[in-house]
């Protein structure tokens, strides 16, 4: 008979950290490779087109970065969360909160002067993200509703809500449509390179990795952010106001998903439509998790992920794959 | 002694390890058909490990073991059941959503190959609570019943499972005494029909009422055997709390301040909302210590954790050097400048995953010292927490050190580093030295001295009484949330401790 012994594992040396994602990189490419084998595909060639996709051209080269600004966003606002142990599954509900309010401000902001018009925007997107995540953090500090299934259940709430107002008053006039009417010049995000879709929405997501990384390695708040999420008990008896703690840290994390809608919403589609995010939210996850929940961790893998996404697509033009 | 009879069990030359621990050694135990045998000891003197060992939950280092005369080789519990061996932690094992008759058969073989025949097991556990006066509605889920109702549960458990060998650790210590009334009982019943019990206890009067013979355990060694009907309370004491100092403490002579910690008609509620803390009066004053003595469980955890700000009082008030303490906050407390040493020192006091660095500032990471707005100076907190570590003498890798690396004689250094840096007005110390090793308690101890002669008042909770009777200046003894004794440190005697920490009063 076999006998198990449960015993606690040793501590993983720092190498690990490094090698561990690389390591599940390289196992996802060679089981990948399984099904294109079977296929009857080129197995280097697919791969070759893979990465070529992604980086073999200039345009295809920005295309990643335009791809990946929402997934860094989504993936620091999942990784600010979980360092503090609150399990915001709900970056996806965020982002659309951001959007949405985008979508409002931006068809209807036609009189304010036009250099106020995205710094509103921008700021009133980061505010609705966080508003969206605030909720379920007071409802685990104050009641003890679990996180994981109030920050989820709430993206279907997001869902609902967009789906209504694309349907009733946010519906763009004359249209049969579930989709707004497009935003105002002045709320669009300027590009940053001519005939692409390279736009600042970039800047700002590097920008966010930045002030992440500030606020967990040199400020007080980023300290007692993680002491709550290594110990709550600890952090409470050490006086620090856990509650406060978790709720801004919701709100910053939030805030981060909402930039994410903002920035597909004003400069990648123009106007809401119920299919404005592919699950960014939900790819938040796994990025924040594959980057060890560091900003420049989430950088990287935020990066590959957008690799595979835009390679994927030429992978499959290239080899007319039928993906249905 | 009934040694003409072949024991049911025999333990001989038991010794177990844990690291550099030794949980017990050499111990030979015996145990005979139809008799309630009580195993009593402090809490640390291996008592539960003994028997853990009997149950099969761990192996023993040195020693075997023998059931109904036949060798065992136990490699888990499901061995022990098998050969009739039962066992009842203090926490129990059951599914709290789960009805009694699910939580019953789970991991027997009732019925056929994989289908479970519940009418059978129904009818079984139906004879059984009649048999034994056990009387549980089967459907009743698991979580809607009492403590007792529950252990009741656990106990119909192990008879289902044929068990005639039935060990149990501190039952009564979560029953109210019209439950214990009934668990001895049923316990006598069990021995009446030659079944054998192990009764876990500390507690000295009822060892007195329920066993038959009492094996003293201390240090994880038996030192002695008694017939209950030839022993009493007196002897069972001494034997179970008398042992030498192990240092030598030189305590300077001090003329007590006045008081700064002063607790008044204070009365608290458990974790279970049953009366922990009984209209509890003490004051501390400078330059004393104060110690207080009792076995666990007794209204400790829930008074420190009172004074730490984690726990609220049903009534009363707590001043620090004359100013009211706020409940149910910790930062009350830090404001005050309270010293706060917590029982759980890893699961309460410390950031382990965090750094020593980390730990350190963890109560003043918000003053000015070591933050302009919001900012944090890691120069100066370098600085401080470099000097912590040489004052303390803590061994770490660094000041970057991840905590849990330390040992606990050095989690415990960072511990008081921390606390007493702010030169607190008083110091709550509790269990400041369980589980450390001998170095580190001698040093733990001089640190509390100087806090003594800093002008500190220390309330020390200690379940160690060695340790109490070679720090304190005067000695509190509680016992079910209420201040029994009260002996100055010099005219203590340990045996009138000893008596008032089992609850007897003169």
């Amino acid at each position: 008979m076999i006998r198990f012994r449960i015993q606690k594992r040793k501590p993983l040396p720092g190498w690990a950290k490094i090698v561990i994602p690389l390591a599940a990189i390289v196992v996802t490419l060679v089981l990948a490779a399984i099904p294109i084998l079977i296929a009857g595909g080129h197995l280097w060639k697919s791969y070759y087109y893979l990465f070529y996709g992604a980086l073999g051209t200039r345009f295809n080269l920005l295309e990643t970065f335009v791809k990946a600004s929402p997934l860094l966003l989504t993936g620091l606002a999942v990784a600010f969360a979980f360092r503090a142990k609150f399990w915001n599954i709900g970056a996806e509900g965020q982002l659309l909160a951001g959007a949405l309010t985008a979508t409002v401000l931006g068809v209807n902001m036609g009189g304010v002067p036009a250099s106020l018009v995205l710094p509103i925007i921008i700021m009133a997107g980061f505010l609705a993200g966080g508003v969206w995540a605030a909720i379920p953090a007071l409802l685990k500090t104050k009641l003890k509703v679990d996180d994981v299934v109030s920050t989820l259940l709430l993206n279907y709430v997001m869902i609902h809500i967009m789906g209504a107002l694309l349907f009733g008053p946010l519906q763009q006039p004359g249209s049969s449509w579930p989709r707004s009417a497009a935003i105002i010049k002045a709320a669009t995000y300027p590009l940053l390179v001519p005939r692409s879709r390279f736009h600042m929405g970039i800047l700002i997501a590097l920008f966010a990795v930045f002030v992440i990384w500030f606020i967990n390695q040199k400020t007080t708040f980023g300290y007692r952010s993680k002491a709550v999420g290594v110990n709550i008990n600890a952090a409470h008896f050490g006086g620090i106001n856990t509650t406060a703690v978790i709720v801004w840290t919701a709100l910053i994390s939030g805030g981060l998903a909402g930039l994410a809608g903002v920035g597909e919403l004003c400069a990648i589609q123009y106007r809401l439509i119920m299919d404005i995010s592919p699950g960014y939210g939900y790819s938040g996850i796994v990025i924040a998790m594959l980057g060890n929940l560091h900003p420049v961790g989430v950088l990287f893998s935020s990066l590959f992920f957008s690799v595979i996404i835009v390679g994927a697509q030429t992978m499959t033009s290239c080899f007319l794959l039928n993906t249905r | 002694m009934p040694s003409a009879r072949q024991p049911m069990v025999r333990m001989s030359s038991v010794t177990k390890y844990f690291l550099d621990v030794t949980a017990n050694n050499d111990v030979n135990f015996d145990l005979y058909a139809g008799e309630i045998c009580a195993l009593l000891g402090e809490n640390g003197a291996g008592k539960t490990t003994l028997m853990n060992i009997l149950f099969g939950y761990y192996a023993c280092d040195e020693g075997e073991i023998f059931i109904k005369g036949q060798k065992a080789d136990l490699a888990s519990p499901k061995d022990a059941i098998a050969l009739g061996v039962g066992m009842i932690h203090q926490h129990f094992a059951l599914v709290p959503s789960q009805t009694v008759l699910e939580n019953i058969v789970i991991g027997t073989d009732t019925g056929r190959g994989p289908f479970l025949d519940m009418k059978k097991a129904r009818r079984t556990l139906l004879d059984l609570e009649v048999q034994f006066g056990l009387q549980i509605d089967p459907d009743a889920r698991v979580w809607t019943l009492s403590v007792g109702e529950q252990q009741k549960v656990e106990i119909l458990k192990a008879l289902y499972r044929d068990v005639d060998i039935l060990v149990m650790d501190e039952p009564t210590a979560v029953l109210a005494p019209a439950e214990t009334d009934d668990l001895f009982k049923t316990l006598k019943s069990l021995v009446a029909q030659g079944r054998a019990v192990v009764f876990i206890s500390h507690k000295l009067n009822e060892v007195m009422d329920i066993s038959d013979r009492v094996v003293v355990l201390r240090g994880g060694r038996v030192v002695a055997q008694r017939l209950t009907a030839e022993t009493n309370v007196r002897e069972l004491a001494n034997l179970m709390v008398g042992r030498d100092l192990l240092e030598d403490i030189a305590k300077k002579p001090l003329e007590p301040g006045p008081p700064v910690l002063e607790i008044r008609n204070l009365d608290a509620l458990n974790d279970r909302d049953l009366p922990a803390i009984k209209n509890l009066h003490l004051a501390v004053r400078q330059n004393e210590i104060l110690g207080m003595a009792g076995i666990s469980g007794n209204g400790q955890r829930e008074l420190s954790e009172v004074l730490f700000g984690l726990r609220d009082p049903v009534r009363g008030s707590i001043s620090i050097t004359g100013q009211p303490l706020r409940f149910g906050n910790p930062s009350s407390a830090i404001n005050l400048k309270m010293g706060r040493i917590p029982e759980d020192r890893i699961g309460t006091g410390l950031l382990m995953d965090l750094s020593v660095e980390e730990n350190m500032i963890l109560e003043d990471h918000a003053s000015t010292r070591f933050q302009t707005w919001g900012l944090m100076k890691s120069k100066r907190i370098h600085r401080y927490s470099d000097d912590l570590i040489d004052a303390y003498n803590i061994a770490t890798a660094g000041r970057d050190a991840v905590t849990k690396s330390l040992s606990g004689g050095n989690l415990q250094k960072v511990m008081l580093a921390r606390e007493l840096a702010g030169r607190p007005a008083v110091v709550i110390a509790a269990q400041p030295t369980r589980g450390l090793d001998v170095g580190a308690m001698e040093y733990i101890h001089q640190r509390i001295l100087q806090e003594r002669e800093r002008g500190a008042g220390i309330l020390l909770i200690s379940e160690d009484l060695d340790e109490v009777f070679a720090l304190s200046d005067r000695i509190v003894v509680i016992y079910e949330g209420e201040i029994v004794g009260e002996a100055s440190g010099e005219n203590a005697s340990r045996e009138q401790i000893g008596l008032w920490m089992s609850g007897v009063r003169q």
